[in-house]
């Protein structure tokens, strides 16, 4: 049951990565595969990112509504390029780019979202009411982010525009490696906490009871959620629903609460959704950029389907 | 009666430094330059203002839920969506074409935010707003789709973030309708209140519940449609207003309306005077300064509110 799932999900994301690769291909494949191969790479650890620290949050929080993303993780990370533009201008924010300013930037969201998200986190009990105020962080976050735009020198903005803003056509490639490396190691470390993770989805008391040090476990994989959510927003800027839209099909698929099934699942899934909408829209349909847009549509209304559904069971 | 006077002050002093404040100096030219571009400016916020915060204190009324208001549950983000493809089908429409089209774009979303409403269950407040977020959520994602298909982001972020500084004579008149919108609303102000105890409460009280209804959306979508055309999104004025006020001044809207326009207009001025300060003399959109002031009191209300609410 669960090898042949993930052989299915594995299978779908071969073939969207296929139908990405040669889809309205024309001329060198040398050229073509390489420049591809670079963008599908990025799209899959991007996808892997979201889906994988989406699973762990809403493990943690004990609920499937709520996300990273949804709660202004992504809108934090790009305020804090934001206020690094502010205080050191456009030119020492250039001379930092890549490898170190990501280091520079991942630093700072770790202490600031443990901080401000596990304040949040550890005092509410209402869970409709746990994500309302969640929602309106990000509305504060993204409403700071716009008004500290406004304050940096006009020739500076185009820098903060372009990180406000999720992208996928123009990646990276110096984070790119630094990126993977780091999806790789934190997803794999994950991985290995699959049977904790299942301990703990089963709720505080009773993760206590079975042996599991639920606030030190949960602060630590918290730490973890935003490593991977520096990576992707770092990649391609902010998504606000991709994550949850990943979780309700994953969860709905898997029928299991299992992380050893549930993590790679959702990642395999979030990957071959995110490479066939890429390949679809770029090279089918022609609307450039826009995969995003219709993400976050979808990613809504299955937001408020879940809202629906748990409201009347 | 002393609080209303210092209100009235603190009002006053606002109105004259909105007057004095600028970029140019106030010398021979003086009476024109405030004729034309301050004097409209600080009219436009205060209509803009007075008119938002009542019509979110209707809005709170009808969906009998405290946290909702038309920037964040659809209604504004409807009257964009509606602006965009008016000016996909007929861009040469003038411009009260565009602002019908609006409205009734907004009319349409309110009414289907409101039968969402029916459906989810009461005893529980938190879901409401929640559901008026990402459902605005989704027109302003479809607004964005339509606009960057055909080259026209760059009109999305006129009216998504409001900004008062293109105002001048000429160019803000359609706001007086919403002012007139809001004399309406006063006028039935005690409608409203026995509306939000509830349908059969209503029913029971000899109101015209479906009337009552209806005229209380038209009000909350002409006014949304109104202000958004003229000067942009002015979000959590609908919000942060009527949740004050309802602390310092109850709930019986006759009684209140009067101070919650007043209230609301003083803080679109207030926002705005700080955005021409903060950067003297570069401005920062009255609505990008709204929008972290009224987050931050939105969460402040949402912590508020554990001890008491359901």
């Amino acid at each position: 049951m669960r090898l042949s799932l993930l052989a299915a999900a594995g299978g779908f994301y071969l073939a969207a990565a296929g139908l990405f690769l040669t889809l309205g291909a024309r001329g060198d494949w040398g050229f073509i595969l390489a420049f591809r191969g670079e963008k599908l790479l990025a799209l899959t650890v991007v996808a892997a990112a979201v889906a994988v620290s989406t699973i762990v949050f809403q493990t943690i929080t004990g609920n499937r509504i709520l996300t990273p993303a949804i709660m202004g993780f992504d809108a934090l990370y790009v305020l804090i390029q934001s206020v690094l533009v502010l205080t050191f201008g456009g030119a020492g924010f250039a001379a930092l780019q890549g490898t170190p300013l990501f280091a520079l930037e991942t630093l700072i969201m770790i202490g600031v979202a443990t901080l401000l998200f596990g304040l949040m986190l550890r005092r509410s009990a209402d869970l409709h009411r746990l994500v309302l105020t969640g929602i309106v962080l990000g509305i504060l976050l993204r409403s700071l982010n716009a008004l500290v735009a406004r304050l940096i020198d006009p020739s500076e903005y185009s820098y903060v525009i372009a990180n406000s803003y999720a992208r996928f056509s123009s990646i990276d490639s110096d984070l790119l490696w630094i990126t993977t490396g780091v999806t790789v190691a934190v997803a794999g470390l994950i991985l290995t906490m699959a049977r904790r993770l299942d301990v703990i989805a089963l709720g505080r008391d009773s993760a206590m009871v079975l042996g599991v040090e639920h606030r030190r476990a949960a602060q630590g994989l918290m730490v973890l959620v935003t490593l991977l959510v520096a990576v992707s927003t770092a990649l391609v800027g902010p998504i606000v629903f991709f994550g949850l839209l990943v979780s309700a099909i994953a969860h709905q698929l898997a029928g299991t609460w299992r992380h050893a099934t549930l993590l790679p699942l959702a990642a395999l899934i979030a990957a071959g959704l995110l490479v066939l909408c890429q390949a679809l829209f770029e090279r089918v349909l022609q609307l450039q950029s826009t995969v995003t847009v219709v993400i976050e549509g979808v990613g809504g209304l299955v937001f408020i389907l879940l809202l629906f559904r748990r409201a009347r069971a | 009666m002393t609080a209303g006077w210092k209100l009235a002050v603190l009002f006053a002093g606002l109105i004259g430094v909105s007057l004095a404040m600028g970029a140019a100096r106030l010398d021979q030219d003086a009476l024109w330059l405030l004729a034309v571009s301050r004097l409209p400016r600080t009219v436009a916020a205060m209509l803009a203002g007075a008119a938002l915060a009542v019509a979110g204190v209707i809005m709170q009324m009808l969906a009998r839920n405290r946290f909702v208001e038309p920037a964040t549950v659809g209604t504004a983000q409807a009257a964009g969506l509606g602006l965009v493809l008016v000016t996909l089908a007929a861009p040469a429409a003038a411009i009260w074409v565009k602002m019908l089209v609006a409205t009734v774009s907004a009319l349409a979303a309110t009414a289907g935010f409101m039968a969402l409403v029916r459906r989810l269950p009461p005893r529980d407040p938190m879901l409401v707003p929640l559901t008026g977020i990402v459902y605005g959520g989704i027109l302003a994602a479809l607004a964005v789709f339509l606009a960057f298909e055909n080259d026209m982001l760059q009109y999305i972020e006129v009216w998504t973030s409001g900004e008062l500084s293109g105002v001048m004579l000429g160019r803000y008149e359609f706001l007086w309708l919403a002012g007139a919108a809001t004399v309406l609303a006063y006028a039935y102000a005690n409608r409203f209140t026995i509306a939000g105890m509830g349908e059969e409460m209503s029913l029971s009280l000899g109101l015209n519940y479906a009337q009552v209804m209806a005229l209380g959306l038209a009000i909350v979508s002409v006014v949304t449609a109104v202000t958004v055309v003229s000067v942009g999104m002015l979000p959590f004025v609908g919000l942060v207003v009527p949740n004050i006020a309802s602390r310092l001044a109850g709930d019986h809207l006759r009684h209140s309306l009067p101070g919650l326009a007043a209230f609301g207009a003083a803080l679109v001025l207030a926002c705005d005077i700080l955005g021409r300060v903060i950067w003297y003399p570069y401005e920062i959109p009255v609505g990008t300064i709204l929008g972290v002031v009224g987050a931050a009191v939105f969460l402040w209300l949402l912590q508020g509110r554990r001890a008491h609410a359901a």
